[in-house]
């Protein structure tokens, strides 16, 4: 017994050192449950905070990009807006509408919130956008996070006042994809090497694919609104093995000025939610 | 200025040059990330015992963990290095570490060429294991060997370039 504590005591700074390891390389692999507890909580708020102060400064460094892009962004949503089209002339023949439900009414799905990022990063192998903008401000985890030029990523972890953004700039981010011609449910991914392109896999060789190529959010997701620009083909390359395309495409939202996001809630989440458990049940 | 208050302000100061500026600045290439802040193990006085050494280590860790949102990563490395340091250092210097006081390890205190190997040894060593760790997780081989030189080499630079900035002042031999 004597030795065993002998023993202790002459190595008790290498079981200390071995001790504190395994607690760093357990937090390190299990991250995906750990973010959300307290520690990350905590590492939040004030990481975040001081991240908001330096953030004031460098938001002036990016202001022409984010100017731009914002006006494009208006444009876009501005010929969106009835005035600006026109409608057919349906009155010279009288029809008797013999619909007893009103099909035009239409009812929203989407719902967007705007938040400042105060934290991004590009060059790590899991890159996480912070923003400003927390639970007490309607954001869940699971959210879907755009740009002005397309999509970001995806709420993972909520604080009260912040929250932080899987974006598609991560090892673990996947997300699936179309392509905007039409055809094609793929999968985007990030192969941690370049922050301005990503990986899009699974588009069946049978379809024709060129640079340059639209690569759009997939209709049937039920946390992103569907069509939203994802990127751009860069390059075209044959999978060998599989039947199917190894697209590298070019980011639509540049990660490296990003300042301004929105949080995108899905209205009907909840309602698509219970319908699924229903299903399970049965 | 105490040696307390003088390395918790350097910490501080190294902590936000690596978040702040070195992480913000566009990568040269895919394989280049400097890291910086570690040196501040490296820089602590030559007294402090292991315990406490390991103790600062996994707060400094800790620390950086929290800005990059990676929880264990940094830490893991850095207390490996905050582990193996009095080893390197016992094993660099003739005489037994503890009785130069509050002297940190510089070209003055140690000479230039146990220095500069100090600074190398640990360097590669935290590197190794913190691009390890990251590979295991996910990359290939080439990216992890590719990443280890390139990374290696731009932080040892800075890390020379800031001593020469510093300018401790320390004679003891």
């Amino acid at each position: 017994m004597r030795n065993v504590f002998l023993f202790l005591k002459r190595y008790s700074v290498f079981i200390f050192f071995l001790v504190m390891q395994g607690v760093a390389l357990s937090m390190l692999f299990s991250y995906n449950r750990f973010h959300q507890t307290a520690y990350g909580m905590f590492s939040n708020e004030v990481a975040g905070k001081l991240n908001k102060r330096v953030n004031r400064v460098e938001v002036f460094f990016t202001l022409s990009e984010q100017n731009e892009s914002l006006r494009e962004q208006n444009a876009r949503l501005l010929s969106y807006l009835p005035s600006g089209s026109l409608y057919a002339d349906t009155a010279f023949r009288l029809v008797t509408d013999t619909s007893s439900i009103d099909s035009l009414t239409s009812y929203r799905q989407f719902q967007y919130f705007s938040a400042k990022v105060i934290s991004n990063s590009v060059f790590l192998q899991q890159n996480i956008i912070v923003l400003q903008r927390g639970r007490d401000q309607g954001v869940e985890p699971n959210m879907a996070v755009l740009g002005t030029d397309g999509l970001m990523g995806t709420v993972i972890g909520v604080s009260n006042n912040m929250s932080t953004v899987m974006s598609l700039l991560h090892r673990q981010s996947k997300v699936i994809a179309v392509l905007k011609k039409g055809s094609g449910l793929g999968e985007v991914s990030w192969d941690g090497k370049d922050p301005r392109f990503l990986i899009l896999t699974k588009i069946p060789k049978t379809i024709e694919v060129k640079k340059g190529d639209t690569v759009v959010t997939s209709p049937y997701s039920d946390k992103f609104p569907p069509g939203m620009p994802i990127g751009y083909v860069e390059k075209v390359d044959q999978d060998q093995e599989t039947n199917t395309y190894k697209l590298k495409i070019r980011t639509a939202v540049d990660f490296y000025t990003v300042q301004h996001a929105y949080v995108v809630k899905n209205l009907l989440q909840q309602e698509m939610d219970q319908l699924k458990s229903t299903l399970i049940k049965e | 200025m105490s040696p307390i208050i003088k390395n918790i302000v350097r910490f501080a100061v190294m902590l936000s040059i690596q978040v702040f500026v070195l992480s913000k600045i566009p990568p040269l290439h895919q394989f280049v990330v400097p890291y910086f802040y570690f040196a501040f193990i490296l820089w602590l006085p030559f007294r402090i015992g292991r315990t406490a050494l390991l103790f600062i280590g996994l707060a400094t860790g800790m620390l950086t963990d929290m800005f990059f949102k990676t929880p264990g990563l940094h830490t893991a490395a850095c207390l490996l290095i905050a582990y193996v340091r009095p080893f390197l250092v016992n094993l660099l210097l003739p005489k037994e570490a503890t009785d130069w006081g509050n002297e940190e390890p510089s070209k003055k205190t140690m000479g230039a060429v146990p220095y500069t190997t100090y600074l190398v040894v640990l360097t590669l060593l935290h590197h190794f294991y913190l691009i390890l760790l990251e590979w295991m997780q996910f990359g290939s081989f080439l990216y992890f060997f590719g990443k280890l030189i390139a990374t290696s080499l731009v932080s040892l630079l800075l890390i020379l370039i800031t001593d020469l900035f510093l300018n401790r002042k320390s004679k003891l031999r």
